[in-house]
């Protein structure tokens, strides 16, 4: 059997052996094994990638293929590259640790979360456009229910606007799927056959912009970005750190694989509209977070600009900005996942997520606010951690642009850093530093064992990648190879 | 001599007779029996068109039949969905039950 | 010299010891610890600068850079990658001792005063933290490798001004701190990316080697704004370095910073983090000099503003430690005039020699001023002059030292300080009168208010003491008398043998006009100070009241914090954060919600027309059906 194939079933066979028992500890020696699992075959595969790619240098590894629907020519079809095994990494890290932080839920909850983790892995694996879109549905429904049910705050409204406006992104979505097809000549969904296909110019237009803002809503283009502050502020803890660690590199993902890769020409003529959404996205989000008081909206409009820099990043179509686009998504997810694993670790104490009613916490819970420090470095782009890492590659790859244009947008887009220490520092000093405001939280306690777990785990990705970049981006590098041919083909 | 046109205006008022009952009627089963009329006409017109225009064949007639026998089994089926209705609504005023609509 | 990676490692590993290991080691041990371990950087800076300057000397007669370590870090692109290595030159070397014999002083210190604080082990984590970074940062080969350092220096500063967390002035002061050096820092990283846009590398060597023909030149070519590229990149990399060092209008975190404890001011913003602004302008400065000498210009005058506005406003605060970081800035923007005015070649290289002879010196008869400062508060719990007084009979050593460090900084020989100022002062008056007219003028104000600072402290008022202050511990007082003599002895390294923009030595004497009217000046504002201060007089207060305008202004450091406040408050906070947060909940949020419930309300306002009743439905049918027909019969 495929190795691919073991990423979806491991999850679906925790799914099912979760609706087996029930008790507390039934559910989570499940859910812990399952997940544990599923890191470790997502390290094996890494390590198995990197031994195949020495030796071969096909485009994609680990192949499989099986015809399910004769009609339309919708194949089970997986493969990996670089790109692909470090997503997958990652969505195994987030998956894993957000487990930890979903600690105290219930077997229903832990149900869907499985299916969600189906959705994602299915999705990196697929090569075929049709089974890709299944899955990365398969991945948004479960959301819907995971924040109407296990949220907090205006969790029925959230989860609504949530699903609706991604439900609209997944229609968009569609109609450029069917046409990719039937343009090309309705023979393959497979995207590396379909990369050899030519689709004529007039036709490349609408689909480009169709496919792009359709996995541009859930990559947090600016303006589709609004389900992400509501949403990920009602979502309970771990579902949070899953959506906005992994769910919105599908969208990144998505842009890059299909959207770019299939219709070159395009990306070339149109980069310039979205470049300049993203762009604004970039620094929009920035300023947005400044003056916000709920430590969950400060994060998702952080998520806003950082995102915003992925598909920024991804539209310089050009060698290093994408590999920064990449390694951006990698460490956004990593960062993001352990601030809201950290909000949760306080909201869980102090049941407000109110930076005006909480301050002095660092005396109280010094371990979860050493984390949370190191957490707004990482997103403030520290040397050593990985967003700096991730941030430089972009700015750098983006300021190589031959275009003007570019340049002005790239300098533009730097400004965010700023004005990302200035709300990071803000929270930083409101929240964790200072006298202590309130005095009932003295009493509260530090971060529990399988909180510190979680944090510790994403942490110490976050530190990998910042102090030995090299090997992460030189697998980045190399698989970025192919999108780059076919960009330049044009 | 009775011609096929005499039948089809017999028909043609019997159908809207119970067109115009179906439409005006309040009473679920003065409803039912205009529902009634309308298939008896069309029951009708199959045997005209059967005896006066394809004599040598007998399609018409058994469709005829098939459509007495239908309709025999949808009277039961009404009848009884009526009944019931009474029983909740205690009344069987098509106005009145509109429970499922809002 | 491949031993000098561990220079710059063993902090680090201090750092890492230090931080996990803090929960089991007690303070006093952590304290240890991090002392010795300082110690053997310390030790291996003294071994490579001998082996470099005098042992080996194989570069004889040029200083040429040698990079003793190298290791690929990052690749961004085929030709660009970010190099982490060693890379040994004279400034290199200097700064190398610089920072590890401050930072040893300052750790040594640090046992005595920061005794029993709460966070001694975090303390000293952050203290090796920083000095990793900075070393990292001043043996970089490549401007990225000094960036990613620049920045982490950064953060052990703002780790550090806001060690006394729970205290609001410490974490607003720490916020600040970091938050306007990160603007600069946009500048620099900017400055970057255009520079290695058009030379296509990071590497210092290869940007300016000068034989191959500057690879900046061919910046030149190309301008943006009616400005070459390569003034845009220097003039933005200088504004990197004005954040750091502090120079106006970027100078106002400085003063805050001194909310840390003292010894890290001594170490981060006296010694050594604020001075790698210069040292950054230094590494530049053949590109500087030959591919943006309008960036020199520029540097040069807001050098001279600096020292001069610096200078003013130190006179008139009270707050000591604040005194001494407008002192601080002052001497920094001096270093930075001396490159700005400095050129190339033979002792047109002046500038150049002496701005980095001056960073040495006054790194540590700054430390010492500061060690001393702390010493003081130590025993007297407070950072205001208005509480002392007389203090010379308590603490001898402590006085003795702080007043050397006064004298230096104040220009009088035979102290370091006169040496270095001298030079800066002649390579002035070469370049242009006026630069040299406002500096020497500099030079009286900054004899004038560390006298008024020395005589305050330990002259004036005898006060009686409620607890009759004491001399500090051995721990404390070692390291003063250890930076007192370093201060009384450097001043009489030939710089100009081992410092030079061309690296190539060459011979200066001193210019005997140029140092006798810096001493008579220096001299005057001594005498001055003692008058007014020396005892407990109304003359000060009187002096006050005649230019109460000018003294108020100057009191509140010219408003220029409160430019700055209306800029983030106002304008950025509530002229673009605010309507950006309004906008997006209102405008772009609120598109969708009204997509959402315009569909609603549309459907809200249709259902009706689905009745429910099969009879509507039948009306509408067969009306329909009759109207087809009637349009089919007729059409």
């Amino acid at each position: 059997m495929n190795i691919l194939s073991l990423l979806v079933i491991i999850p679906l066979a925790t799914l099912l052996l979760l609706l087996l028992g029930k008790g507390q500890k039934y559910v989570r020696g499940v859910v812990v094994g399952g997940f544990g699992l599923l890191l470790l075959s997502a390290v094996i595969l890494a390590v198995l990638f990197l031994h195949e790619r020495a030796v071969s240098d096909a485009a994609m590894l680990f192949v499989a293929d099986t015809l399910w629907y004769a009609p339309l020519n919708i194949h089970y079809a997986v493969g990996v590259d670089g790109i692909s095994v470090v997503m997958i990494l990652l969505s195994a890290v987030v998956g894993f640790t957000g487990v930890f932080s979903a600690w105290n839920m219930n077997r229903d909850f832990f149900a869907w979360y499985c299916l969600l983790a189906i959705g994602v892995f299915g999705y990196f694996i697929s090569l075929d456009l049709f089974t890709m879109f299944m899955f990365y549905e398969v991945a948004l429904i479960p959301m819907f229910l995971l924040i109407g049910v296990w949220g907090t705050g205006k969790k029925e409204y959230a989860a609504m606007k949530l699903t609706l406006m991604l439900m609209a992104g997944s229609a968009l979505l569609l109609t450029g799927i069917l046409g990719i097809y039937f343009i090309s000549g309705g023979t393959t969904m497979n995207i590396m056959e379909l990369s050899q296909l030519h689709i004529p110019m007039t036709h490349q237009y609408w689909i480009f912009c169709l496919v792009f803002i359709g996995f541009g809503v859930l990559g947090a283009l600016f303006p589709f970005h609004t389900w992400s502050p509501d949403g990920h502020a009602s979502a309970p803890t771990s579902v949070s750190m899953l959506h906005a660690g992994v769910l919105m590199k599908l969208g990144g993902y998505g842009c890059f694989r299909v959207a770019i890769f299939l219709m070159p020409e395009a990306a070339h003529e149109l980069s310039w509209i979205f470049l300049i959404l993203t762009g604004i996205g970039v620094v929009y989000g920035a300023y947005g977070a400044v003056l916000q008081t709920d430590l969950k909206y400060i994060n998702a409009y952080s998520s806003v600009s950082h995102c915003g820099l992925v598909l920024f990043a991804i539209l310089m179509l050009n060698h290093t900005a994408m590999t920064g686009a990449v390694l951006q998504m990698l460490s956004h997810g990593l960062m993001t996942a352990l601030f809201f694993s950290l909000i949760g670790v306080i909201y869980s104490r102090t049941h407000t997520r109110d930076i005006r009613e909480m301050g002095g916490l660092m005396r109280i819970m010094p371990f979860a606010s050493v984390c949370y420090v190191i957490a707004g470095f990482a997103s403030l782009g520290l040397p050593g951690l990985s967003g700096f890492v991730a941030e430089m590659t972009v700015f750098v790859g983006s300021f190589e642009h031959a275009d003007m244009f570019h340049r002005v947008l790239t300098v533009l887009a730097t400004t965010s850093i700023v004005i990302t220490a200035v709300y990071i520092l803000r929270t930083v000093g409101k929240v964790l530093y200072g006298p202590v405001v309130n005095s009932d939280h003295l009493k509260l306690d530090d971060a529990h064992w399988y909180e510190k777990i979680s944090a510790v785990a994403l942490i110490a990705c976050i530190v990998i990648i910042g102090v030995w970049p090299s090997g992460v981006q030189g697998i980045i590098y190399d698989s970025l190879a192919p999108v780059m041919k076919q960009l330049t083909l044009f | 001599m009775v011609t096929m046109e005499h039948y089809l205006i017999v028909s043609s008022i019997m159908f809207f007779v119970g067109v115009y009952g179906f439409i005006t009627r309040k009473n679920l089963l003065a409803v039912l029996i205009s529902i009634e009329l309308i298939l008896n006409s069309v029951e009708i017109n199959f045997c005209v068109f059967n005896r006066f225009l394809y004599p040598e064949h007998m399609e018409g007639m058994f469709f005829s039949l098939f459509g007495i026998a239908i309709s025999a089994a949808e009277t039961a089926v009404a009848i009884a969905i009526i009944i019931n209705v009474y029983r909740i609504a205690n009344n069987i005023d098509v106005r009145h039950i509109d429970k499922m609509k809002y | 010299m491949g031993f000098t990676v561990f220079i710059i490692l063993i902090p680090l590993v201090m750092f890492l010891l230090l931080s996990f290991g803090s929960k089991w080691l007690r303070p006093r041990a952590a304290g240890v610890i991090g002392t010795l371990g300082m110690t053997i950087p310390a030790l291996l800076s003294y071994y490579t600068a001998y082996r470099y300057f005098l042992a080996d000397a194989y570069v004889w007669p040029v200083w040429g850079p040698i990079n003793t370590f190298s290791m690929e870090w990052l690749r961004f692109s085929d030709n660009l990658s970010i190099e982490m290595g060693v890379m040994l030159d004279s400034i290199s070397i200097m700064m190398l001792v610089v920072v590890t014999t401050v930072s040893l002083m300052v750790h040594i210190y640090s046992l005595g005063y920061m005794k029993g604080e709460r966070g001694f082990q975090r303390y000293y984590a952050l203290l090796s933290l920083f000095s990793f970074s900075m070393l990292g940062l001043v043996v970089a080969t490549n401007i990225f490798q000094m960036y990613i350092f620049w920045e982490l220096v950064g953060a052990s500063s703002y780790l550090l001004i806001g060690f006394y967390y729970t205290r609001p002035e410490a974490v607003a002061a720490s916020k600040k701190a970091f938050i306007v050096t990160r603007f600069a820092d946009l500048g620099f990283l900017i400055g970057i990316l255009i520079l290695s846009y058009y030379t296509g590398t990071f590497d210092f060597n290869k940007i300016m080697d000068v034989e191959a023909d500057l690879a900046v030149t061919t910046m030149a070519g190309s301008s943006f704004l009616g400005l070459s590229a390569a003034t845009w990149a220097m003039a933005l990399i200088f504004m990197g370095a004005a954040g750091k060092s502090a120079m106006f209008p970027l100078h106002i975190w400085l003063p805050d910073a001194m909310e840390g404890p003292t010894p890290v001011s001594a170490l981060i913003h006296a010694a050594t983090m604020v001075v790698a602004g210069v040292y950054l302008i230094a590494r530049m400065f053949p590109v500087y000099l030959f591919a943006a000498p309008d960036v020199l210009t520029l540097i040069t005058y807001v050098g001279l503003f600096t020292a001069l506005f610096a200078a003013l406003i130190a006179i008139t605060q009270t707050d000591i430690k604040r005194v001494l970081a407008f002192s601080t800035i002052s001497q920094i923007a001096y270093m930075m005039v001396a490159l700005g005015v400095s050129g190339y070649g033979g002792d047109f290289g002046e500038g150049y020699t002496y701005s980095m002879f001056h960073l040495f010196t006054h790194a540590f008869f700054k430390a010492l001023l500061f060690l001393g400062a702390g010493a003081v508060i130590h025993t007297i719990h407070s950072n205001e002059m208005e509480v002392m007084g007389g203090l010379r009979k308590y603490m001898p050593i402590t006085h003795i030292t702080f007043l050397i460090a006064c004298l230096s900084i104040s220009g009088i020989p035979p102290f370091s300080g006169f040496f270095s100022k001298d030079g800066i002062l002649s390579a002035a008056l070469r370049y242009e009168p006026f630069v040299f007219g406002v500096l020497l003028f500099t030079a009286g104000l900054t004899a004038f208010y560390m006298f008024r600072l020395y005589f305050r402290i330990f002259w004036g008022v005898d006060r009686q003491y409620e607890k009759p202050p004491h001399e500090a511990p051995k721990s404390m007082t070692i390291p003063l008398i250890v930076l007192a003599v370093l201060t009384c002895v450097t001043g009489f390294i030939p710089f100009s043998f081992y410092v030079s923009p061309d690296i190539r030595p060459y011979e200066v004497y001193i210019h005997w006009p140029v140092a006798l009217s810096s001493i008579v000046v220096g001299g005057i504002g001594i005498f001055i100070a003692m008058w007014f201060y020396r005892k407990a007089s109304d003359r000060p207060a009187h002096l006050a009241a005649k230019l109460s305008g000018f003294w108020k202004a100057a009191y509140h450091r010219f408003y220029i914090d409160d430019v700055w406040m209306f800029i983030t408050k106002k304008i950025i906070f509530r002229g673009i954060s605010g309507p950006v947060a309004w906008f997006d909940r209102h405008v772009v949020d609120g598109t969708m919600n009204v997509l959402g419930t315009g569909t609603l309300k549309t459907s809200e306002a249709i259902k009706g027309s689905q009745t429910g009743r099969v009879q509507t439905y039948a009306v509408v049918f067969v009306l329909s059906v009759m109207v087809i027909t009637v349009l089919v019969l007729v059409l």
